[in-house]
């Protein structure tokens, strides 16, 4: 009935464990009983859950993505501490199996269930904005793909009380995944969770390429888009030929693991370094996935807070998209220890080192951005001047790992660890920071608290220094990473400033949270009347902000790189027109979150092999998209009137905003003295 | 890659790794004990000092730009509509491309001559050893003298050591840090390492590749000892009353955390290629 489901699989035996089952279960309950409390059912549903918006949507993706970076951190903490104390004899407090799937679930998360849906929220929120669109191609889709997201997460969670997670490793090399090495349902739910999310990563990036080559507002050639529409353009490409090869990699594999099949095993003809090549092939330009937009947000936030153009455009397109093409030729760096030849380990090697060169050519583009600019040190800001001094050091450190011979040395080693994290923390999780800071007022209609922001900053960035630096030390030291104990006590003191740096982090998180609470309860005070709290240069400023439900009430016409910036020189971005006409927007429907709860539900069936279960889910959910796509009745209108009525309340706005200046552009004009 | 020209180089890293890290005895791989490990040394030393040509203006510019163009200093120029400048964007795609250049000959060369397959240039004989990854232990088969051992490698200093590496479980990688490259070791098939140690002493050896529940523990001692002490070490293991024929390696090959040495004074002929070829043939007899 239950398939291999019992109340055995829930670890009551692990304190660790049920403890944050038990944490999890209260705040979820804590949540529930609050919107019950205040009433806001009916509010969540239609205006959240059900909402077609892409700003609603990308609002989603990113507490998604918040709420998986508190989860994924609370993994590192863990194994932090463990490697803190478990030196010599000490075997620390996590047993093997336990730390393994912590680490496992770390990269999982961290990769798959924060850096993805934060990307996908900031892209959601703003490339519609930026290019003077309405909406997204496809909103259902949209939709979709965020549920799809949604039930992968809820996946990972479940696995941690009941059953158990991988061990494997987030990348889950085979032959180790096989059922003959991890015969558990751990590697199941990974397997199913990663799927499914890659699933719903693969439709946002149609959604985006169909948006961003079809949608733009009229004017705005390619070479006119905003960097970040770039970014978003070329992670989409990526994304759209990366995912199915993981998707036919994690296929093959699940058809190893339940009809016994032999593609990735050691015998009857497997070929585990098929697997591991396929991995990479997606993995690397994943790597590139979730840094691109994070690129256009510093070129965005460096453009607007120094004033000025941004420095050498075209030569920023032409570097992104040869980060882009190149990003795919380079997966063996990955595994230049299998042992083959020195003419393929140098060939992947210097294709790595390329991509050097147009990295460092978009650093020198945001450094002659603020070459002869008028910086004004906002949070966004400050996290971008952080990202671009600790990244050429972790783009040194990958160059250093692109030559095959010192690979050989440094691989799997902890200098890599730090080496790749010095390129996701600064260069991804820096940006999308810096992209919540600077459009939380456009998406929200407030701002956020710039002096918490600050210090939750120099909290993170000291953390970081100090939780990766003694890494970088700990592999010339030759310490291998995923050690859950070690022998050697020279490792240790390296180690516990390691584990002091994640505290120093920690405090930069809780100052975030308390940031964001301060944020609004001030919100009556600091709301954004004009739209373009910062100066913004780009269309998403033109609108009000929260942006009205269709964004633009007249779609703008675009003349230049800076559009908005050049419609306010020309004295005519607020200018009010004569009529309007009525708008058509797609209409709510639950069945994007119908088809991830049925989704979730199948994923779950699936690893604790409930067949009957798992084929009325899947059923389902071909019966809700048949239903959805037989409904021709999925948008309604917006009168001209309602839309008349809604402007003129806007301008009205402006104008107050206008007699009560400085209100948020000159606010954070307040200099910082140094950085 | 010449011992000579690398003093710069040895006396740069000492000096980096004393000052920063407190002593570099335990900067393993700064401070390497033979010449695969001391070219690597090299390659990577070098290419961190070429790289320093673009990373420290990057530092020198972003804390520079950042304090005279801050908006409060009145002072500093301000050019708003100033996008462009052609020497500047050749300049930032030249100067990577240079150093990309010297780094990719730099690595073209190494890669080559420190390919992990090619025998060492020297004119003593190698030893052959064959390593077997088993959960979670190391097997090490000396073929020339008929024995093995379980979690332990010993081998006479100066002497090039020829590896044949193969696994009889899940991926593991083959790494001995102050000698010099790690390789894999995969089920079904040899890889093959060259390492050479230049001077006596005990270095640590462990699997760099996760592989299970085991895998924190799965390290061993690598000792490189004199000609003599290796003759006599050769001898005191042939009295080992433990020989390692099928039915002890099915044994052996059982999964197990935290093994003891082991010693045995005698190794079923081919036995490594039959754990490499267990996996065509389905069983370590053949059929």
């Amino acid at each position: 009935m239950f398939g291999k489901l019992s109340l055995a699989a829930i670890p009551f035996e692990n304190p660790i464990i049920m403890g944050a089952v038990g944490g999890s279960i209260l705040l979820a309950v804590v949540i529930l009983v609050l919107i019950t409390y205040y009433r806001k059912w009916t509010y969540l549903w239609q205006e959240w859950l059900t909402s077609l918006d892409h700003k609603r949507i990308g609002i989603m993706y990113i507490i998604l993505a918040l709420i998986m970076l508190l989860r994924g951190f609370s993994d590192a903490v863990l194994m932090r501490s463990q490697q803190a104390l478990a030196a010599g004899a000490s075997q620390g407090f996590l047993p093997p199996g336990h730390f393994d799937q912590i680490f496992s679930a770390h990269g999982t998360i961290m990769i798959v269930f924060m850096a993805m849906p934060f990307l996908a929220g900031l892209i959601n929120i703003v490339v519609p904005q930026q290019i003077g669109a309405r909406d997204v191609a496809f909103p259902f889709l949209n939709a979709v793909s965020l549920w799809l997201t949604a039930a992968g997460a809820l996946l990972v969670m479940v696995s941690l009380g009941v059953g158990e997670f991988s061990k494997a490793g987030w990348s889950g090399y085979a032959p180790l995944v096989e059922r003959q090495y991890s015969p558990s349902t751990g590697v199941d739910y990974w397997v199913w969770a990663f799927q499914i999310a890659g699933i719903g990563s693969l439709m946002t990036s149609i959604n985006f390429l169909v948006t961003i080559l079809r949608m733009r507002a009229p004017g705005m050639t390619l070479m006119r888009m905003p960097m970040f529409v770039w970014t978003a353009f070329f992670t989409s490409v990526l994304m759209a030929f990366a995912f199915p090869v993981l998707t036919v990699a994690l296929a093959l594999l699940t058809l190893d693991r339940y009809l016994g099949m032999h593609f990735f095993t050691n015998a009857l003809g497997g070929e585990i370094m098929m697997y591991i090549n396929l991995f990479w092939i997606w993995g690397h330009p994943e790597v590139y996935i979730v840094i691109l937009p994070a690129f256009g947000v510093f070129s965005e936030v460096v453009a607007t807070f120094c004033g000025k153009r941004l420095f050498g455009y075209r030569s920023m397109v032409y570097a992104t998209a040869t980060i882009m093409v190149l990003s795919f030729s380079v997966w063996v760096h990955h595994f230049f220890t299998m042992g083959a030849g020195p003419d393929v380990n140098i060939f992947f090697g210097i294709t790595t080192m390329l991509i050097a060169i147009p990295t460092g050519v978009k650093i020198f583009n945001w450094l002659f951005t603020m070459y002869r600019g008028r910086i004004r040190f906002t949070t966004p800001m400050y996290w971008t001047l952080g990202f671009i001094a600790t990244f050429a050091v972790g783009g040194m450190a990958g160059v250093l790992l692109s030559l095959p011979p010192a690979d050989y040395v440094l691989h799997n080693s902890l200098f890599l660890i730090a080496h790749f994290h010095t390129m996701l923390i600064p260069g991804s999780v820096f940006g999308f920071f810096a992209g919540y800071y600077y459009w939380f007022p456009k998406a929200i209609g407030f701002p956020l608290n710039e002096k918490l922001g600050k210090w939750a900053f120099w909290a993170w960035l000291i953390g970081f220094d100090l939780a990766f630096a003694p890494l970088y030390v700990l592999g010339f030291m030759g310490m291998p990473r995923r050690m859950e104990h070690y022998a050697n006590p020279a490792w240790q003191p390296y180690l516990i400033i390691a584990a002091g740096g994640v505290a120093v982090i920690l405090i930069g998180i809780f100052l975030q949270l308390i940031q964001l609470a301060v944020s609004i309860k001030q919100r009556h005070a600091t709301r954004d009347l004009t739209g373009d709290p910062w100066n913004g240069r780009t269309l998403e400023w033109a609108t009000a902000s929260p942006p009205a439900v269709y964004n633009f009430a007249r779609t703008p016409v675009v003349h230049d790189i800076d559009a908005f910036m050049d419609m306010k020189e020309k004295d005519i971005a607020y200018r009010q027109p004569d009529q309007y006409h009525d708008i058509h927007m797609p209409k709510n429907t639950a069945k994007g979150l119908v088809n991830g709860a049925l989704v979730f539900v199948f994923g779950f069936a699936m690893v604790w092999y409930i067949w009957w279960l798992a084929i009325l889910s899947a059923l389902g959910i071909i019966f809700t998209l048949i239903v959805r796509a037989s409904d021709d009745d999925t948008e309604y209108v917006i009168p001209a009137a309602e839309v008349e009525r809604i402007e003129s309340r806007r301008h009205r706005q402006l104008t107050t905003a206008a007699g009560s200046r400085p209100a948020g552009g000159q606010t954070s004009l307040q200099p910082s003295p140094a950085v | 890659m010449k011992r000579k020209s690398n003093f710069i180089f040895t006396g740069l890293s000492s000096l980096c790794a004393a000052s920063f890290f407190g002593g570099c005895s335990q900067m393993l791989l700064l401070d390497p004990k033979g010449p695969i490990g001391d070219a690597e040394r090299f390659v990577i030393i070098a290419a961190f000092v070429l790289m320093l040509i673009v990373v420290i203006p990057v530092f020198v510019m972003v804390f520079w730009f950042a304090r005279r163009y801050r908006a409060s200093n009145r002072k500093a120029t301000y050019s708003p509509k100033w996008s462009y400048s052609t020497k500047i964007d050749l300049a930032m795609w030249l100067v990577p491309l240079a150093i990309v250049t010297a780094l990719g000959v730099l690595s073209w060369s190494a890669t080559h001559s420190l390919d992990p397959y090619k025998p060492l240039d020297s004119a003593v004989k190698p030893i052959r050893i064959e390593v077997v990854s088993l959960d979670w232990k190391w097997l090490f088969i000396y073929p020339d003298y008929d024995i093995a051992v379980v979690n332990q490698l010993v081998f006479p200093a100066k002497v090039p050591l020829s590896f044949r590496v193969t696994s009889d479980t899940v991926l593991t990688s083959f790494f001995i840090p102050q000698l010099g490259s790690q390789i894999y070791a995969m089920a079904g098939r040899q890889s093959r390492l060259h390492l050479m140690a230049d001077e006596p002493g005990t270095y640590a050896g462990h699997n760099q590749q996760f592989s299970g529940r085991g895998y924190a523990d799965m390290h061993f001692k690598a000792n490189a000892v004199s000609r003599e002490q290796f003759e006599a070490w050769v001898q005191n293991t042939r009295q080992s009353p433990d020989k390692l024929d099928l039915a002890r390696y099915e044994k052996l090959e059982k999964p197990g955390v935290g093994s003891p040495v082991m010693q045995f004074s005698s190794v079923k002929p081919g036995l490594f290629d039959k754990i490499v070829s267990k996996y065509q043939t389905g069983a370590l007899e053949g059929r």
